[in-house]
C-alpha cells in the first residue's frame, strides 16, 4: 500500500511538473512581458534594461525556476489587463467559486445518491423512468442553456430568484467573502448550483443505480435476505456499503470538472468568480492570468485525483493487496 | 437476435459471394436498428437536420448573409401565433430582424462542420498515435500513454478553452475571423484524441499477435503498411462508437465555446452564437431569439447521442 501511495504521489509530481513547464512557456514566450509593461514611447535601451531587471536574458532553466519558486509563493507576476498582481485577482475571485462548486456539489449529492438508490431498487417503476428520461435530456442539454431556461423561467416568468450576481456577501476575515450568510446571498446561490450539479446529479445517480443493480445479484445479499433481515436493513446497510466505492471516486473526480464547468455556469449568472476572470483572460489573450490559472486548476484536479486514489485503497480491503493499477 | 452467424459464414464460402448490399439487409445490425423505435426516430431526426443544415441556402427561407434581404424594421418580430407575428417569419426574428429560423439552419450547418471536422482531426490524430503506441510499444508507447493520462486529469472543455486562447495569443494579429473556425475546431480535436488512442492501442495490443499480422511481417511488408492495411480495419469498431457519441460532445463543445464568445466569430453565426445573442434579450421578454436555437441544439444533440448508443450496444457482443 506504501508502495502504491509513493507511486501514485510521484505520478502527481510529474503531471505538475510538466504542467508548470508549460505554464511557463506559455507566460515566457507566447505574450512578450515587455511589450505589454512599456508603451510605444519606450526606447529600445530602455526596453533592455527592463528585461535586464526582470531577468529575460538569463538562462531558460534559470528563469524556469525562478518562475516555479515564485509560484509556490503565490506570486504569477502582472494581469496584462488590469495591471495587478495575478495572484491578488484570483484570490479575490476564489471564494465566489469555491462557494459554488461546493453548493453544487451538496446539490448533486443529495438529489444524485436517493434517485439513484430509487431506480436501482424499483427499475420498472414509471417514477424509475420518468428519472432515466430527464436524466438523458438533462446530458443532451448543454450547460449553459440549462441556465438560460432557468432565467426564463425562474427569474424572467415567474420572478422568484435573482439571475445575476451573489447577492450580499460578508467578509469573513480579511480575504473571504461568503454569501451563505444572506437570504439574498442564499437566494442567488440557488439556480446556479442547480445548473452546475445537474450533469453531476444525473451522473451519480446513473452510477448509483447500476451498482445497486449489480449489488443486489449478489450472494452476500441473497444471505442477507435469507437470515430473514428487514428490507429495510439489506437496502441501505448490505448493498448501499458497497456502492460507495465508485460513488466516492467519480464525485471527486466530478469535483474538479465542477470547477471547470464553473466557467459556463459564472458566465451565465454573472458569479464573480475564478471562470470569469478566466474566461476575460482567454478573450484578451492575458497570458499571466491563462497561465496561473493552468497551474492552479491542474493542481487541483491532481491533488484530488490523489486523494481519490488514496482513499480508494483504504476503503477497499482487495485492493490493499493487489499491485498498483498504473 | 438471431445467432446465425455461423452458417451465413459457412455458406458463403460455398455460394458466390453476396453482394455488400445484400449482406446489410440481412445483418444483424439493420435488424436491430429497425426494432428499436427510438433509433430509428432518433436516425430520421438526425438525417433530416443534417440535410436541413446542408441544403440551407435551399431550404432556408431567407439568406441571413444578404443584407439586401434583412431589414432592421422587421426586428424581433416575434414567432407565428403570437401577437404582433408576421407570417413571413415562422420562427421571428432576431434583433437584427434575420429570419430565425434560416438562421438556425445556417448556424446548425457552421455547428455541424466544425463538430465533424473536430472530431475527424481527433480520430485521425487518436487512431495514428494509438496505432504507434500499440504496434511499436516500447518508448514511443510510454510518452504516448503518458502525454494522454496527464491530459486526462484535465476536462476537455477547459483543454479546449486553453487551446483556443494560447492558439489565439499565437497567432493573434492574423485575420481572426477567417481563421477563427479552424483554430476552433483544432482546439476541440486537440481535446478529443485519448479516447481513439486508447481505444485503438488496446484493440491493436491484441490484433498484433494473431496470425495474419505475423505472416505480413514475415514476407517483409514494412511496419507502417501492416498498420494501415492489415491492423487499422480490424480496430476500426469501437472507433465508430466513440465518434458518433463525440460527435454530440464536439458540438455541445463548440457551442459552449461560442456562446462564451471565444468561438466563432458573430459574422458566420453557429448555434452558439445565436443563443449568446439572444441571452441578452431574454430580459426583455424576446425570449425566441435565445430558446429557438437552444432547442435546435438541443434536438440535434440528443438525436445524435442516443444513435451512439443504439451503436454501442448493436456493436458490443456481450449485450447480444
Amino acid at each position: 500500500m506504501f508502495g502504491f501511495i509513493s507511486r501514485r504521489i510521484a505520478m502527481a509530481l510529474v503531471v505538475m511538473f510538466v504542467v508548470a513547464l508549460i505554464s511557463f512557456l506559455l507566460f515566457r514566450f507566447v505574450g512578450d512581458p515587455v511589450n505589454q509593461m512599456v508603451g510605444i514611447e519606450t526606447t529600445p535601451e530602455q526596453r533592455e534594461a527592463l528585461r535586464q531587471r526582470l531577468g529575460l536574458n538569463d538562462p531558460i532553466l534559470v528563469q524556469f525556476f525562478r518562475y516555479i519558486l515564485g509560484a509556490i509563493q503565490f506570486d504569477f507576476g502582472n494581469s496584462y489587463q488590469f495591471k495587478q498582481p495575478v495572484a491578488d485577482l484570483i484570490g479575490r475571485r476564489l471564494p465566489a467559486t469555491l462557494e459554488l462548486s461546493f453548493a453544487s456539489a451538496i446539490f448533486a449529492l443529495l438529489f444524485g445518491i436517493p434517485m439513484g438508490i430509487y431506480t436501482g431498487l424499483n427499475r420498472d417503476s414509471l417514477l424509475s423512468k420518468m428519472f432515466l428520461s430527464v436524466s438523458l435530456v438533462g446530458i443532451a442539454l448543454p450547460t449553459f442553456f440549462i441556465g438560460i431556461l432557468f432565467i426564463f423561467f425562474f427569474s424572467v416568468t415567474l420572478q422568484w430568484l435573482p439571475s445575476f450576481g451573489r447577492g450580499e456577501v460578508v467578509a469573513l476575515g480579511s480575504f473571504w467573502d461568503t454569501g451563505f450568510l444572506t437570504i439574498s446571498g442564499l437566494k442567488a446561490i440557488i439556480l446556479p448550483a442547480i445548473t452546475l450539479g445537474l450533469y453531476q446529479m444525473t451522473l451519480i445517480m446513473r452510477l448509483i443505480r447500476a451498482e445497486m443493480l449489480e449489488v443486489m445479484r449478489t450472494d452476500h445479499i441473497k444471505f442477507a435476505r435469507a437470515r430473514g433481515l428487514p428490507n429495510r436493513s439489506v437496502y441501505y446497510i448490505h448493498a448501499l456499503k458497497n456502492t460507495m466505492v465508485p460513488v466516492i471516486t467519480i464525485t471527486g473526480l466530478q469535483l474538479g470538472s465542477i470547477i471547470a464547468f464553473a466557467i459556463i455556469t459564472e458566465t451565465v449568472f454573472q458569479w464573480p468568480g475564478m471562470g470569469i476572470l478566466f474566461l476575460q483572460a482567454v478573450q484578451n489573450v492575458d497570458i499571466p492570468i491563462m497561465a496561473a490559472y493552468l497551474l492552479l486548476t491542474a493542481f487541483i484536479f491532481v491533488f484530488i485525483n490523489l486523494i481519490v486514489d488514496i482513499l480508494y485503497v483504504v476503503i477497499d480491503p482487495r485492493l490493499r493487496t493487489e499491485r498498483g493499477r498504473a | 437476435m438471431t445467432d446465425n452467424t455461423p452458417t451465413v459464414s459457412g455458406s458463403e464460402a460455398s455460394e458466390a459471394p453476396r453482394s455488400a448490399m445484400a449482406r446489410f439487409l440481412d445483418s444483424d445490425l439493420l435488424h436491430s436498428f429497425l426494432s428499436s423505435k427510438v433509433t430509428v426516430l432518433a436516425a430520421f431526426t438526425t438525417v433530416v437536420l443534417m440535410l436541413a443544415a446542408l441544403f440551407a441556402p435551399l431550404v432556408a427561407p431567407f439568406n441571413p448573409f444578404d443584407l439586401a434581404q434583412i431589414s432592421i424594421m422587421d426586428a424581433r418580430i416575434p414567432p407565428i401565433g403570437m401577437e404582433w407575428s408576421d407570417p413571413r417569419y415562422l420562427l421571428g426574428t432576431d434583433d437584427q430582424g434575420r429570419d430565425l429560423l434560416s438562421g438556425i439552419l445556417y448556424g446548425m450547418r457552421i455547428s455541424l462542420a466544425v463538430g465533424f471536422l473536430s472530431v475527424a482531426f481527433a480520430a485521425v490524430l487518436g487512431i495514428s498515435l494509438g496505432l504507434i503506441s500499440g504496434y511499436v510499444g516500447g518508448r514511443a508507447d510510454a510518452i504516448i500513454m503518458r502525454i494522454a493520462e496527464v491530459q486526462l486529469t484535465f476536462p476537455a472543455i477547459l483543454l479546449a478553452l486553453l487551446i483556443d486562447g494560447i492558439a489565439n495569443g499565437i497567432f493573434g494579429n492574423i485575420d481572426r475571423e477567417t481563421w477563427a473556425i479552424w483554430i476552433l475546431t483544432f482546439s476541440i480535436g486537440l481535446s478529443f484524441w485519448v479516447q481513439y488512442a486508447r481505444t485503438v492501442r488496446g484493440s491493436t495490443l491484441v490484433e498484433k499477435n494473431k496470425e495474419y499480422v505475423q505472416a505480413a511481417r514475415v514476407i517483409g511488408i514494412p511496419a507502417w503498411i501492416i498498420m494501415i492495411r492489415h491492423v487499422l480495419p480490424n480496430v476500426l469498431g469501437p472507433v465508430l462508437v466513440i465518434a458518433t457519441i463525440n460527435l454530440a460532445l464536439a458540438i455541445i463543445t463548440e457551442a459552449t465555446l461560442s456562446f462564451l464568445g471565444v468561438g466563432v466569430p458573430s459574422t458566420q453565426p453557429s448555434l452558439g452564437t445565436l443563443i449568446r445573442i439572444g441571452n441578452d434579450f431574454l430580459f426583455s421578454g424576446e425570449w425566441w431569439i435565445a430558446i429557438f436555437p437552444g432547442l435546435a441544439l438541443a434536438i440535434l444533440v440528443l438525436a445524435v447521442n442516443l444513435l451512439g448508443d443504439w451503436l454501442r450496444d448493436a456493436l458490443n457482443p456481450k449485450l447480444r
